[in-house]
């Protein structure tokens, strides 16, 4: 089966004045459908970067990224959003919910983006709120539910669109320890129904839940552990 | 996304802060409010002016008689009594920009009917003054060249002169007595309503032109006039109506050069056109002074958008984070503007017609609200919220999700 994510020899130079600073310098790795990876490294070490440009929200100083085989390099903005949309899943450290707004209505949120009708949005929202065993809270705003809860409108939202990858910025960052462990058996249910997950973190007990670590130091994979 | 979508969220966020979403919208109620106002009123003015105009008729030159020294003292227009009848019937023949005159002797007069009586101004005239200003009866008959050349004793009434001496019954066929002479009345005339200087024009009574020079005017010679009415052919006409008028009694009046006409030529077509450029002078007035409301008001609209947009720096960065394009966001925040100037508007446009009315019923003055004047005024508004809108939503758009998504 071809790779979900190909990344070849990805640099990414920040111009800061007359100041350059090489975030990365070369990073090289694959992932394959059904993985669940961990990216791993202290802060600085450039596995935020890694995750920016994986998530294309950034692009490569130079580099070549191929994402479900469509090299992203050098695409325009509004083709970025639609891949966003379409093939990527964000989960947050802060759940980046819309405050004010029902569960249900934050988990339809890519789908209005998507341009789905509005009775298949509700009908898919509603069945990835209950994937993440939130059925009966879609009516709750964020405020009205607990950080886990949160996290988990938050995984349903990445789940509703059917992307390629789910990539999570430390998604246990803001929960306690308890809270961690439910949100981390959620995302191996989820992988083990085929969902590919990419996930930062730098914590090694949360790290352990991936079948896969990849370690970042000062911009360069050091580790690649299985 | 569909635009159903935009409206919602940008009817959601204008919810979330009901406060400062209504102080934002006030410039432009308060700007809007004015522009209906002032067009209700304006229009309502010109329709007045208007009203006055045909009350007179149009096209119409006013001849009147020169002043004369007396003792070292001018006595002013009308001073003298220099026209006569022989003037009027030279200028209907020998003038080509003249359609019609019409001469009038005016001098007031008691009227008795019965047991009532009733002080009013006679007009001694002919039955082209009823054609010149387009003044017909709504009973009996108007006045014929017959009554004037037999200087019949015949006379037409004003509705104010007919109610205060017949009351509601019909004074066709009674007789009058003017100067405790007998008249006939022959016919009621039509209502005219106010002249333009605030004279009640239904105020008097009509006798043919050589009856009053007989039995009521005290004249130097018997066929004075004191007053001639032209009507021109057209508008156009009318200036060079009134150089022929001008030509034609200098002649008549062997006034040469340097000598001082004994007459003098009112255009009333002039009177009116100064009063209406004075009220269309008023109307660019408010018009300034509503544009500048609008103006600070689109400013304000800006401004709150600005903060809006920095305040929702994340949640944009949430909304391109999960597929959101520029062109969505950049339309997000402009619906929002262009929805908050509209409802702004909407609510000027229904203040505006209320304030109208309340000046319409204050001060009997008829207010015309246009949909003309309803469909600029949304056009504005919606306009402003574009204008204004458009540079906090090219902002928003404009964010980086990157930093968006981190910022505090």
């Amino acid at each position: 089966m071809s790779d979900v994510i190909a990344l070849t020899d990805i640099r990414r130079v920040f111009i800061m004045g007359d100041q350059q600073f090489a975030a990365l310098k070369g990073v090289t790795f694959s992932v394959s459908p059904g993985e669940f990876v961990a990216i791993m490294g202290a802060s600085g070490s450039g596995k935020s970067t890694c995750m920016n440009i994986l998530g294309c929200l950034d692009l490569p100083t130079s580099g070549r990224y191929l994402l479900d085989g469509v090299d992203v390099g050098g695409l325009p903005g509004d083709k970025l959003a639609e891949i966003r949309n379409r093939r990527l899943g964000f989960v947050f450290q802060g759940f980046n919910l819309l405050a004010r707004t029902a569960a249900v209505e934050n988990v339809e949120l890519p789908l209005i983006y998507a341009g789905v009708p509005a009775r298949e949005r509700r009908t898919r929202a509603l069945a990835a709120l209950e994937m993440v065993g939130l059925a009966g809270k879609e009516n709750n705003h964020p405020s009205q539910l607990s950080g886990g809860q949160q996290q988990r409108v938050a995984i349903a939202r990445a789940l509703v669109n059917e992307p390629a990858v789910i990539l999570a910025d430390e998604p246990t960052g803001n929960l306690d320890s308890s809270t961690s462990e439910e949100i981390m058996g959620l995302f191996t249910t989820l992988n083990r129904q085929g969902i590919t997950i990419i996930m930062v973190t730098h914590e090694p007990d949360v790290a352990a839940y991936a079948g896969r670590r990849i370690t970042f130091r000062d911009g360069l994979i050091i580790g690649d552990t299985n | 996304m569909d635009f159903l979508q935009t409206l919602k969220i940008a009817l959601r966020a204008l919810r979330t802060n009901k406060m400062r979403s209504f102080l934002t919208m006030l410039g432009i109620i308060i700007g809007i409010a004015a522009v209906i106002a002032m067009m209700a009123v304006g229009s309502g003015a010109r329709h007045v002016i208007s009203q006055q105009i045909s009350s007179i008729g149009s096209n119409i030159i006013l001849v009147l008689p020169g002043s004369t020294t007396s003792g070292g003292l001018r006595t002013g227009t009308g001073g003298a009594q220099t026209l006569t009848s022989d003037d009027v019937k030279a200028i209907m023949a020998e003038c080509p920009s003249v359609e019609t005159a019409a001469p009038s002797t005016r001098s007031s007069a008691l009227l008795v009917y019965g047991n009532m009586n009733w002080s009013t101004v006679v007009m001694g005239t002919t039955p082209e003054l009823f054609t010149i200003r387009e003044w017909g009866v709504v009973a009996g008959r108007s006045m014929e060249q017959q009554d004037v050349d037999s200087a019949a004793k015949v006379c037409l009434l004003g509705q104010t002169v007919a109610e205060n001496l017949f009351g509601s019954s019909d004074p066709v066929g009674k007789i009058i007595r003017i100067k405790k002479i007998p008249f006939t009345v022959v016919g009621l005339l039509d209502r005219k309503g106010q002249s333009p200087q605030g004279q009640d024009q239904d105020d008097a009574v009509f006798v043919p032109l050589r009856t009053a020079q007989r039995n009521l005017v005290r004249t130097q010679t018997p066929n004075m006039v004191g007053a001639v009415m032209v009507k021109a052919r057209n508008e156009e006409l009318l200036g060079k109506a009134e150089a022929e008028i001008k030509s034609l009694l200098d002649q008549r009046h062997r006034i040469t050069n340097g000598k001082e006409p004994d007459y003098s030529t009112r255009n009333l077509s002039e009177i009116l056109a100064v009063a209406e450029q004075s009220s269309r002078a008023m109307s660019l007035l408010l018009g300034a002074v509503a544009s500048i409301s609008l103006i600070v008001g689109g400013i304000g609209i800006m401004n709150i958008m600005l903060v809006s947009v920095t305040e929702r720096t994340r949640e944009i960065g949430i909304r391109m984070a999960i597929g959101a394009r520029r062109n969505d966001i950049l339309l997000q925040f402009l619906t929002e503007a262009v929805l908050l100037t509209m409802i702004g508007g909407i609510t000027g446009i229904i203040l505006g017609a209320v304030g109208a009315t309340v000046v319409s019923s204050l001060l009997s003055w008829p207010t015309l609200i246009s949909v003309e004047s309803v469909s600029i005024a949304f056009i504005f508004s919606a306009a402003v919220g574009i204008f204004f809108g458009f540079y906090p939503a090219r902002k928003a758009a404009s964010l980086n999700p990157i930093d968006a998504l981190r910022y505090e």
